[in-house]
């Protein structure tokens, strides 16, 4: 098992990094723009967590097939998001409409 | 490559000490692999009877209708839905699966690789205890007030969620509660399987040498687990529903139950393939027992199956089809549907050929895995029908279907599960069954089974609809001839379930010989749990096989004997 | 009690970290059944922003830095093992425990905040899904936190250190769970 490769990763590096991409997701509502919001939010999340998944959780280091079983597992959320959107992301098809319920919340907006 | 077992490796299960085991370690918390697997047996057999009883008593209702049931009582409408619900939801998760999957794979599986127990046997004796406590919980759910949940065992809300339509508010979280945890504990219990088959197979034994039917329970546990995910998810919605009033599926407050049918579809098709392949395997291992003859193609058959699990996740809303889904991806599903026929006949053909030329044996589990073959295709063709969306819209929530699922599920779950259990019980329990009694069983169960499911696909055909506890009340289904395929089809049962008693007094008296008179290898097979004792001591050999060919080695021209076994150096 | 069979290790890996990671691809598909029928819900009701800019950005914020820093104990802790220090990967897991202690705290005073506002599980589809994902989580950050202080405790005596890495592997999973609730409940609103 190649643990010298595992130490010569610097892991409070990988945390510094990770708090200002951290930062950087915070901040990028404040812009306004939403497909910049996008970005900062999803995308950074996505780096984010191959971050933690290479260098916390040694994926690098573990036999290709643990890779492609948590990749499989991640084909299979799509799988499903591919086959149930048709039905459930839109609110009208060819002849239906879907009741959109608007139920009010008694509080005042606060931020 | 084979290399001898390091002498520090062979002895040091005998270092822990093995006082003499009071009834409780013994029987109750066992960590053996053994012992859990014959939990899980008797537990799943004990809710068969539970679920086969309820068989009895709603299609003595469709017979008879209004008429009290022998040992029931009146069955209301009510009941009807509870018995049918409870029903087909037994049958799968507490009687297929705990059977097929947790009793065989967790008896078979370190005896077929080789080594002395499950990676982890406390994991194991807790997933058990999981599973018994998700029995209790659904059997509890039968008693409280209100009754058991009737909504069908797909449970789609709003009828699942809300009280005041299924008016059953505890029976219906209880139901709910008790799948989810079958779920927690074939999740436990399907890690241990897969890992212990992949790390801890006999030196030697290299990942083409492992017996189809381990395998094959390996498949399916990995299927399971990938598929079960977001039904739990939706479990946790669906119960949020119940009880606290999110409205996750609830139209009236923004939810869409369709929703539900996709969480519970996703998975609920990959379901089907888990209970598949494991009686899959289980005919494999038996016929080339019998037929003498190798598997005939025992790679393509592997890879067939990892085709059929990929396929499986792409199929599930062919059970959607008229529920409303857009009809572009109805055309989707029905194109994947019709294609993953293609595997499984596949798959068959192979057992075809495997048989072909071989020097058969009809012993009774010969007989049980030719007849589930048989009967599998039966249900597979009458699928095709079904896959086609423009032939299912007539046909869905017909009788065609309930016939279709039986001609699958019944030869996966019980005649699968008797071809086992006929095949291993010599190696579970070191005594032979008898053959005569068996036979009589045999014939006694499929005839009948036939009889009660063919009239139904021409009932759904001429229009007779699902979940209807009485067609009295329909003018143009309850004509005489339509009757009298239902009272055909009940008497049937009424035999099937007599000649079950054969069975258990079979098993009762071979259980109760004073001999072990099975010896180590009755059927002189090749794979490893034959090459010790029966039944197993604990810790499986005293010295751990090495392996040093495949299992199906049998009829060798340059062998005196017609097999050889797994362990045997050349 | 250790059978023969988990000292065997056909694939290379040991058996513990195998399961380990069958354990996370499960648990991949339960969040992500979860998740994936949020974001179909989130998307065809994109009234739902009313509702959503009521989540605190800046306790999720703070949540998350939490959650990432955890992890950066977690890590440290098998490094430590694999040195062979059970003194100080147990510190270090004890650490990651406070982190889950303090995550908990800050969700149990964003929660308390606004379910006294009125945005209760039921008040809303999107706060039901809200409720019910962190709170998901917020189960699975307290097995974990059980579970690596039964760790802890035995790695303290320098035994059963590979199991440090196994508990880490789950937690940096929930960390990575975390990861994407962020921006999906607090940031895309």
């Amino acid at each position: 098992m190649s643990e010298h490769a595992e130490h010569d990763t610097n892991y409070v590096k990988i945390w510094a990094i990770l708090l200002c991409l951290l930062v950087v997701s915070i901040l990028g509502p404040f812009l306004g723009i939403k497909i910049v919001t996008l970005f900062t939010a999803f995308g950074i999340a996505l780096v984010k967590a191959y971050l933690v998944a290479k260098n916390f959780m040694h994926l690098n280091l573990e036999p290709r097939f643990v890779v492609y079983l948590l990749t499989t597992m991640l084909v299979f959320m799509l799988l499903f998001f591919a086959g149930t959107a048709a039905d459930i992301m839109k609110n009208e098809g060819s002849g239906w409409v879907k009741p959109v319920v608007h139920v009010d919340v008694q509080a005042p907006a606060h931020h | 490559m084979a290399e001898p077992i390091p002498a520090e490796e062979m002895h040091a299960h005998d270092d822990h000490h093995h006082a003499e085991q009071s009834f409780w370690s013994k029987y109750v918390f066992s960590t053996d692999h053994k012992m859990i697997a014959m939990q899980y047996m008797f537990t799943g057999m004990a809710m068969a009877l539970i679920g086969g009883f309820m068989a009895y008593a709603f299609r003595m209702q469709l017979a008879f209708p209004g008429v009290d049931v022998p040992g029931y009582g009146t069955v209301t409408a009510a009941d009807y839905n509870a018995l049918i619900t409870n029903h087909g939801t037994i049958m799968i998760f507490w009687v297929a699966m705990p059977v097929l999957i947790a009793a065989f794979g967790n008896f078979l599986i370190p005896l077929m690789i080789g080594c002395d127990d499950m990676v982890f046997p406390r994991v194991n004796r807790l997933s058990y205890q999981i599973f018994l406590l998700s029995a209790i919980v659904l059997i509890v759910s039968f008693f409280v007030p209100g009754g058991g949940f009737g909504g069908a065992w797909t449970a789609y809300p709003p009828l699942s969620a809300k009280a005041e339509y299924n008016l059953t508010s505890l029976g219906s979280s209880f139901w709910l509660v008790a799948v989810a945890l079958e779920f927690i504990a074939f999740l436990l219990g399907g890690i241990n399987f897969v890992t212990t088959v992949m790390n801890a197979r006999a030196p030697g034994m290299k990942m083409f040498d492992i017996p189809l039917v381990v395998w094959m329970i390996v498949v399916a546990s990995i299927l399971f687990m990938a598929s079960v995910g977001p039904l739990i998810a939706g479990a946790v919605m669906l119960f949020m529903d119940q009880n606290i009033g999110t409205a996750f599926f609830d139209p009236d407050k923004g939810g869409d139950p369709i929703l539900w049918q996709h969480l519970f579809w996703f998975f609920g098709h990959p379901e089907v393939y888990v209970v598949l392949l494991p009686a899959m395997g289980i005919t494999a291992e038996i016929m080339c027992v019998f037929a003498r003859k190798k598997m005939f193609a025992y790679k393509t058959f592997l890879y067939t199956t990892f085709a059929t699990a990929v396929l499986s996740f792409t199929v599930w809303a062919h059970h959607q089809f008229i529920a409303g889904i857009d009809p572009r991806m109805a055309n989707i599903f029905t194109v994947t549907t019709l294609l993953i026929s293609i595997p499984i006949a596949e798959m068959c053909f192979i057992y075809i050929a495997t048989l072909y030329g071989g020097s058969i044996r009809f012993t009774t589990p010969m007989l049980w895995a030719l007849a589930f073959v048989a009967e599998f295709m039966i249900g597979g063709v009458t699928g095709i029908f079904l896959g086609a969306s423009g032939a299912d819209i007539y046909f869905h929530d017909t009788y065609f279907v309930l016939a279709h699922f039986h001609y699958t599920f019944f030869p996966i779950a019980i005649i699968g599960s008797f071809a086992g259990f006929t095949y291993w019980f010599p190696k579970m329990f070191g005594k032979m069954m008898n053959e005569t009694l068996g036979k009589i069983h045999f014939w006694g169960t499929v005839i009948p089974f036939n009889c009660i499911f063919i009239p139904l696909f021409f009932l759904g055909g001429i229009g007779q609809h699902r979940r209807i506890y009485n067609y009295q009340h329909f003018p143009e289904l309850a004509g005489p001839e339509m009757q009298d395929l239902r009272i055909f089809a009940t008497v049937s049962l009424l035999v099937m379930l007599a000649f079950q008693l054969v069975f258990f007094y079979n098993c009762f008296i071979s259980w109760r010989k004073k001999e072990k008179d099975a010896g180590p290898n009755p059927w002189k097979a090749n794979t490893l749990e034959w090459t010790t004792e029966s039944p197993p001591p604990h810790g499986n050999w005293t010295e751990l096989p090495t392996v040093y060919r495949g299992p199906y080695e049998y009829s060798l021209p340059d062998r005196e004997e017609d097999y050889f076994p797994q362990n045997v150096p050349s | 009690m250790r059978p023969i069979a988990n000292t065997r290790s056909a694939t290379g890996i040991p058996t513990g970290r195998l399961a380990i990671w069958w354990v996370v691809a499960s648990e991949i598909v339960i969040f992500g059944g979860l998740l994936v029928s949020y974001i179909m819900y989130r998307i065809a009701h994109p009234e739902w922003s009313e509702q959503a800019a009521n989540t605190n950005v800046w306790l999720g914020g703070l949540n998350t830095f939490v959650l990432l820093t955890s992890s950066l104990s977690a890590v440290l802790a098998h490094k430590a093992a694999v040195e062979g220090d059970g003194p100080k990967a147990a510190k270090l897991l004890y650490a990651t425990c406070v982190g889950a202690v303090a995550f908990l705290v800050v969700k149990s005073f964003e929660w308390t905040t606004e379910i006294t506002h009125g945005y209760t599980i039921t008040s809303n589809t999107f706060w039901s899904f809200y409720y019910t994902a962190t709170g998901l989580h917020g189960l699975h950050v307290i097995a974990g936190a059980i579970i690596m202080l039964i760790v802890a405790q035995t790695a303290k005596k320098n035994l059963e250190l590979h199991r440090v890495e196994l508990i880490g592997i789950y937690w940096h999973f929930v960390d990575i769970v975390w990861i994407f609730l962020f921006p999906l409940l607090y940031i895309a609103k």
